[in-house]
């Protein structure tokens, strides 16, 4: 099969779109994980995080409008550049649907953040965040490798910086939301975000996984530079965020926690690519309670072997009433 | 030492994962029309998380058809199961799922393909598991 070149990138002509027959069945299955994930801000009584956003010290409440005015840039650009983008680059029809799907998701996203400020914040307070975005000089750089990318016209590229931003660039952000809810603070917001959070992995595994579909059509020696290449961005865009994240969370002593979240979900962004892990584990040993707000109940079972053996725990899931199970 | 039995999609997170282990593995097969897997082995079952946090999707198809067969079932230790903590509460369900299902205990979870640290702790894990179960 020819590599899509950006001449004759684009499928070349519109067909009708017939989901019964599928070129790649992981198509149909992250649509029907996608769209049966589908939700809207509307849904969640962000007002119940009133009285816990006016426990907020002022300086609190300005870092936390701030993260998700840096987020809300993220979307912005994830849905009107990044997804569009990789419409143009999708190989089957189904793709393209998919595609579509993510950019619209990412723009509820966007749209999120600014129902969590009409509902808890001061107008004027918002609109000096906004000022602070567009001047922050390392959030403006952020968005500015990942664009760069985003013109560079090369599929495998602009998949790479579109899985580093869905897997690795979101998670300075999402910190904070997740540090409140541990502390029982905006636990609505927080609610909202897991969905998100939800959303981004499902993006990340796609775009990755299309990105590994395209790579292995390539000679050995093309995908090493690929590689390569990934592993170089990957550390441009780790340098700026350590500086992003100083910028924001030195004030309230959260910096190094929040380094060993990026350096966390770094790893799990260069696995959505399909490359191993970068950060050894003794720098991405979150705190447990960020990941229990993350995944609540991930600390219990969570490994056997290395517990003394008298935590032989079997699964507490009610029973499947499903006929697919015989027994 | 018995062995590994695995399922992975296309995507081959959790292929990948059970290649670093470098353990005998066999892999459930992907289509209904492939010639289904028999084991006749003790075995710890590898499995990665499907669907939207529905504990009835969680399990892939080819795993549950696996299972259904009782003297496959009959010789399942374990289970191991992979995933993501973004799905929350989702995060390894399928694990949780067979080990109730089949009795048997969830020995570790990991996410995607599986970190450097994940594999030395299922290895050295597993080979404890064996020894102790001998």
């Amino acid at each position: 099969m020819d590599m899509p070149t950006s001449a004759a990138r684009h499928l070349n002509r519109v067909d009708a779109i017939n989901w019964n027959r599928l070129q790649d069945d992981k198509d149909l299955e992250v649509w029907n994980r996608l769209t049966g994930n589908f939700w809207l801000p509307e849904k969640i009584p962000l007002s119940n995080d009133i009285p816990a956003w006016n426990t907020l010290t002022e300086h609190e409440q300005q870092l936390t409008i701030r993260v998700f005015t840096g987020l809300t840039l993220l979307d912005t650009i994830q849905g009107t550049v990044g997804a569009p983008v990789l419409i143009e680059d999708a190989l089957t029809p189904h793709e393209e649907a998919v595609f579509t799907n993510i950019s619209f998701m990412e723009s509820v996203h966007a749209r999120s953040y600014s129902s969590i400020f009409s509902t808890l914040c001061a107008t004027r307070d918002v609109d000096d965040a906004y000022r602070w975005s567009e001047e922050n000089p390392f959030l403006q750089k952020k968005a500015e490798l990942i664009l760069e990318r985003y013109r560079s016209e090369d599929p495998l590229m602009r998949k790479i910086a579109s899985v580093f931003l869905e897997s690795f660039l979101f998670y300075s952000g999402f910190y904070l939301p997740m540090y409140w809810s541990s502390r029982a603070k905006l636990t609505n917001t927080a609610d909202l975000i897991r969905l998100i959070i939800r959303d981004e992995a499902i993006h990340g595994y796609y775009i990755g996984y299309k990105f590994q579909r395209q790579l292995a059509q390539l000679p050995a020696e093309r995908q090493e530079e690929i590689k390569i290449y990934a592993y170089e961005l990957l550390h441009e865009l780790y340098d700026n965020e350590v500086k992003y994240t100083e910028a924001l969370y030195d004030d309230v002593g959260l910096t190094e926690d929040v380094k060993k979240f990026l350096h966390y979900n770094a790893n799990k962004a260069l696995m959505n690519l399909g490359f191993e892990a970068l950060f050894p584990a003794s720098v991405t040993d979150v705190s447990p309670a960020i990941l229990a707000a993350l995944s609540p109940g991930s600390d219990e079972n969570h490994d056997f072997f290395s517990g003394s053996g008298s935590s032989y725990v079997i699964g507490k899931t009610v029973s499947t009433e499903d006929e697919d199970w015989a027994f | 030492m018995a062995g590994l039995v695995y399922f992975s999609t296309k995507s081959g997170n959790t292929r990948r994962f059970v290649e670093k282990l470098g353990l005998p593995a066999s892999r459930i097969p992907l289509n209904r029309s492939d010639p289904p897997l028999q084991v006749e082995t003790p075995y710890i079952l590898v499995v990665p998380t499907y669907g939207d946090g529905d504990p009835r999707s969680a399990v892939p198809a080819p795993v549950i058809r696996f299972l259904n067969d009782e003297h496959n079932r009959s010789l399942i230790r374990g289970v191991i199961a992979g995933g993501n903590t973004n799905f929350g509460e989702a995060f390894g369900l399928a694990g949780r799922v067979v080990a109730n299902k089949c009795r048997v205990p969830l020995l570790y979870r990991f996410e995607l393909m599986g970190t450097a640290e994940d594999v030395h702790r299922v290895l050295a894990g597993v080979t404890e598991f064996w020894k102790r179960s001998a």
